[in-house]
């Protein structure tokens, strides 16, 4: 069916759509009609608009007039018998997004025009949970519109009968667009809308997102990429809506040194929340929401509504809470960046954020959240948790003043996920190498894929990429005489079903409350309820009767129990076990800047809490605040250590990688180090050898000491026995298909035969250091668990610009990093010590 | 790439990093039912008496046996084990090598040795007697890979078999034993030696070889109760640890 043209169609919107806007007393808005009018010449949309903006009914509103005008009732009398089928009708538009959920609520958002204009549109939903029966009639009898995810794509692509469901396909709509490109899902979906541009060359795509630093890149991930040069789709910007009023509290209390849980704070935040009719309480860990969830139900004296979220809590207990905070049921909902992304609510009027924002572009995002009458101002409050994050948060603040973004880069397309695409496409059709190392190259992140990268991604499918030619016999794909690759066997393609998708979640278990405790003969009686999920590596590091907070509450462990966490409820009223991680955000580059910026220029304190002002200007006159561009070392001695603190602001992980290096060097200048401790701004070793000494002799150049070399051998031996680098290497090999995927109710028997991927790891780094599932696990320690790219950035700037001040005790400065002593020690992976001290304990509690 | 990639040299080891711990690796001697055994910190067994070297679960061909599954686990596993096992053999000059069953991960394996490896495997023969004890995963002896197979062997008081029987005098394996130990807050996991005074099961050598943690219900029954130790492997050293303080997983 040729493209009716439209362009000299006089109204953009037909009457049946103006009757329908002005039945609800709306006016179409400006960037609705802009994106119609992309869509009648034919142009593909990146539209950036702020939430509230009617920017879902804006991206459908193309689909929606074109689908109005269909004449007649659908034929449908072509059923599926493969590739090559045209015919009337069919797919119209695909929906994709992020969340599940917010693929089922679109839709239901999406019904009220469409049985409001009586419009003969079907439209419907795939997840996960579709059941298999609708799924095949999906293929079979497609709707017109189709709201599903990235992954439910890349399923639908690798079958035979993708040419004939997606042929008729006119229109793509990514919704929050800037969030999916951020991750490996993003790169996926741009390989599956590849795909999508091959099988439908005159579908057009139309971005949704937040406002982002550089809107080009995610223009250039909506079309085809040419093999020279850039193509992009256009840019349409909403109007911006109010300006928002963030502040910060201005707390009475004393400002804490060190920590994160802003307890000081507490009784504030109660009577904001008091104050306002529904507030979104945002913090930076699961373990803060926890702690902070806990802490308010301590004080809610009036007894208000006040609920949890966070991304470990159980999937029924999360949508129980979304449904209440859209019934307007809930005065306020705790929660992590769970909630960054999702439904909106009107009903919101004050977004609190605890701790430090992270992000000028997080931030202004989660403002958004609240007051989604889009021409009221939104209205935050910053509540920090400590000193530093109160030069976050007023960076963070004039940053949301000027509007200034701080998104990430687009991503480089990840080796893995290439290779999982790879294998998809042989299952859906076979391919020739050619043609599809053409149409991967014309998807944004891949742009700039090597064709000798593309054949070692294709030989890795084939045949695991070895130099050791040994299982050519075994291969997964082959190439046909016809020059196409295609799979060897139908349970490649049943495997390749079954491990679909980028999310590789840290081994989840399951915590179930149970009756009784171990211990005194008694067993613990089975059947309690699920609470949610953590980490298997949290649970590495309890031992029975250690108590922790999960889900509101405090919690003793009782044990593991096949693949489930027994727990108990537990009468103490602190948890030892103070927290497990999840959803820590770095500090971007961007504010990082500005925080040091703040920090250089007196001037600038002036806008600060008079506790922090003091703060500075103590640290001024003890030692010293460095130019903004200046790395400054403290060295000085402390109950019979030599310390060293730098002030890179670069952020925990860029911290803890560094720490692990300068650990390593100060080893082998005969300093003895002892440990580390690093935090978002600063880092702290301590050594048995007086540093400061060996410096004042020459006999150490501290700029030697940061030399960029560090990055070098050092690194790579770390990395050998790294259990960051081995868990990164751990979700390479499962997206890459090297690993399969455990599940649910295999578990048990699995954990016994699934190969550990460290000792894979192990071998393959000694006999093939650069086969391409090790390149691609690298490229994610740059920017990922190690933050090597930021390190090497950071040290590249303060080469020859390191200040050394040498004291005599702590400088005011040091001490929130100082605090972490303790809390939070991390020295080396050499478990071989850790060993030798236990064992060396032992022998000691022998003697007595 | 970017450059921090590109700074990295040639992979040496710098020999300085770690001063505290010996560079040459410390045994540990075991006493089993009056036998003198030396325990290596590779997981192997040296009795100097009877100039015998024993190791256990080699579990060869694992790669490929996964392999044929379509899982391509690198083909690395084989050549990685024998090395280990060459360096050791070169160390202790055994007169007897007994390899504890699972030698091969599956009865096919041997058939799919590369030739390099049967040609290292062959070297490691020579001059010695080579004694293949069969496993559950290899029952069966095969042929092109030397050596003599036997169900279990006698040497003077103590009982060489694959399968743990729980009687005692006996030195056993399939069961590979890992212990974890938690301290200042991190565990540690590693291989293990699990012996009392009479009994003892080896670590599985072999470079894919995962492990049963010792407070797994079958170590009880063997030993009765969690009644024995543990000599975790470091990587220069063993590490004793009373089976009743290490962690389940």
């Amino acid at each position: 069916m040729p493209r009716p043209k439209r362009i000299d169609m006089p109204p953009l919107l037909p009457d049946a759509f103006t009757r329908w806007f002005a039945g609800r007393g709306w006016a179409p808005r400006a960037h609705q009609l802009e994106l119609l009018a992309k869509a009648n010449e034919g142009r593909s949309a990146l539209l950036i608009a702020p939430t509230g903006g009617g920017k879902t009914l804006a991206g459908f509103l193309p689909s929606l007039v074109e689908l109005s005008s269909k004449t007649g009732p659908k034929s449908k009398k072509l059923v599926s018998t493969g590739s090559g089928i045209r015919r009337e009708g069919g797919l119209h538009t695909l929906y994709i997004s992020p969340l599940k959920a917010l693929a089922v609520d679109i839709a239901r958002n999406l019904e009220m025009p469409v049985n409001e204009m009586k419009l003969p549109i079907r439209l419907e939903t795939r997840t996960g949970d579709t059941p298999t029966s609708k799924r095949l009639r999906q293929r079979r009898d497609p709707p017109d519109i189709l709201l599903t995810t990235p992954e439910q794509l890349a399923l639908l692509l690798a079958s035979p009968d993708a040419p004939f469901l997606f042929g008729s396909l006119r229109r793509v709509v990514l919704d929050e667009l800037h969030s999916l490109v951020l991750s490996k899902r993003g790169d996926l979906l741009s390989l599956g809308m590849a795909r999508l541009f091959q099988l439908a060359p005159e579908m057009t795509t139309v971005g949704l997102s937040a406002t982002v630093a550089v809107p080009e890149e995610l223009c250039r991930f909506l079309v085809p990429q040419p093999m020279q040069g850039e193509a992009h789709a256009d840019l349409v910007i909403a109007q911006a809506g109010a300006q928002p009023k963030v502040t910060m509290l201005n707390t009475t209390e004393r400002l804490p040194w060190a920590g994160h849980s802003a307890r000081h704070a507490l009784s504030e935040i109660y009577d904001l929340i008091k104050q306002h009719k529904t507030t979104l309480l945002f913090v930076n860990t699961r373990s803060q929401a926890e702690f902070t969830f806990q802490s308010l139900w301590g004080i809610n004296d009036d007894n208000l509504s006040i609920a949890l979220h966070h991304g470990s809590l159980a999937v029924g207990q999360r949508r129980k809470v979304e449904d209440a905070m859209s019934a307007g049921k809930l005065r306020a909902v705790v929660c992590t960046s769970s909630l960054d992304l999702g439904v909106d609510w009107g009903d919101v009027d004050l977004v609190i954020n605890i701790g430090a924002p992270k992000g000028s572009s997080r931030l202004m995002q989660r403002v958004g959240r609240s007051n989604h009458r889009y021409d009221e101002p939104s209205k935050a409050v910053l509540v920090p948790a400590n000193r530093f994050e109160v030069l976050e948060c007023r960076a963070a603040i004039d940053a949301v003043a000027e509007n200034a973004q701080d998104t990430p880069p687009l991503r480089t397309g990840g080796l893995d996920v290439l290779c999982q695409h790879i294998l998809g496409r042989a299952v859906g059709e076979p391919f020739l190498s050619d043609d599809l190392f053409a149409e991967i190259r014309s998807a944004a992140p891949y742009a700039t894929l090597t064709r000798a990268d593309f054949d070692d991604a294709l030989d890795f499918v084939a045949t695991g990429g070895y130099a050791l030619k040994a299982y050519e016999r075994f291969a997964k794909i082959r190439q046909g005489k016809d020059g196409k690759w295609r799979v060897t066997h139908p349970r490649v393609a049943q495997r390749y079903r079954m491990n679909i998708g980028t999310i590789v979640e840290a081994d989840m278990l399951k915590v179930r409350m149970v009756r009784g405790r171990r211990g005194a003969g008694k067993t613990i009686q089975r059947g309690g309820r699920i609470l949610g999920q953590v980490e298997e590596y949290f649970v590495e590091m309890l031992s029975i009767g250690d108590t922790f907070v999960f889900g509101g509450e405090i919690l003793r462990y009782e044990g593991l129990v096949e693949n489930e966490v027994y727990v108990t409820r537990s009468n103490a009223t602190d948890p030892k076990v103070p927290a497990y991680e999840g959803g820590k955000f770095p500090l971007s580059t961007y504010l990082a800047a500005r925080v040091r910026n703040i920090l250089a220029d007196p001037e600038a304190w002036r806008a600060l809490p008079d506790q922090v002002r003091e703060w500075l200007e103590l640290q001024e006159w003890r030692s010293l605040l460095p130019p903004a561009s200046d790395l400054l070392v403290e060295t000085f001695p402390r109950g019979g250590n030599n310390y060293l603190v730098c002030y890179p602001f670069e952020g925990r992980l860029a911290h803890q990688t560094l720490g692990m290096l300068l650990t390593r060097r100060l080893e082998r200048a005969g300093l003895r180090p002892l440990g580390f401790v690093a935090n978002e701004y600063a880092l702290a070793v301590w050594c048995l050898g007086d540093i400061d000494l060996r410096v004042s002799r020459r006999e150490l150049s501290l700029n030697d000491l940061f030399a960029e070399d560090m990055l070098g051998d050092d690194l790579e031996e770390w990395l050998a026995e790294s259990s960051l680098m081995k868990r990164t290497f751990r979700t390479c090999a499962i997206i890459a298909g090297l690993i399969e995927r455990r599940f649910p109710g295999e578990e048990k028997s699995r954990r016994q035969l699934t190969i550990s991927t460290d000792l894979v790891y192990d071998v393959l780094r000694k006999h093939q250091p650069d086969h391409i599932l090790l390149r691609a696990a690298r490229a994610d320690a740059a920017t990922g668990l190690l933050d090597i790219k930021r390190l090497s950035e950071m040290l590249s700037r303060v080469q020859g610009r390191i200040v050394h001040k040498s004291l005599d005790h702590v400088s005011p400065l040091s001490v929130p990093v100082m605090l972490e002593i303790g809390r939070e020690t991390v020295y080396g992976e050499a478990s071989d010590v850790l060993l030798a001290e236990a064992a060396d304990e032992l022998i000691k509690e022998a003697m007595v | 790439m970017t450059n921090y990639w590109t700074l990295r040299a040639n992979h040496r080891r710098a020999a300085t990093a770690r001063a505290e711990v010996p560079a040459v690796p410390q045994t540990l001697e075991i006493n089993l039912s009056g036998a003198s055994l030396i325990a290596d910190p590779s997981g192997a067994l040296y009795w100097p008496e009877h100039g015998l070297l024993a190791v256990a679960d080699l579990h060869l061909e694992k790669g490929s046996s996964y392999a044929r599954h379509g899982q391509f686990l690198p083909p690395y596993d084989t050549a990685a084990t024998l090395a280990r096992l060459t360096r050791l053999i070169a160390h202790y000059a055994p007169r007897v090598v007994v390899a504890l069953g699972d030698s091969f991960h599956d009865g096919g394996g041997p058939k799919r040795l590369l030739d390099s490896d049967r040609e290292s495997l062959g070297a490691l023969q020579r001059g010695r007697e080579w004694i293949w004890i069969t496993g559950n995963h290899d029952p069966e002896p095969a042929e092109s890979i030397g050596g003599v197979f036997q169900e279990t062997m006698q040497v003077g008081a103590l009982t060489f078999r694959h399968l743990p029987t729980g009687t005692a005098y006996e030195v056993c394996g399939h069961l590979h034993p890992v212990a974890r130990v938690s301290h200042r807050g991190r565990a540690v996991r590693r291989r293990c030696f699990a012996a009392d005074e009479t009994r003892m099961v080896m670590p599985a050598f072999g470079a894919f070889t995962g492990g049963l943690n010792v407070r797994d219900a079958a170590f009880a029954d063997l030993f009765g109760t969690f009644a024995f130790t543990a000599h975790m492997l470091g990587d220069t050293r063993l590490f004793a640890f009373s089976a009743k303080r290490c962690l389940a997983d």
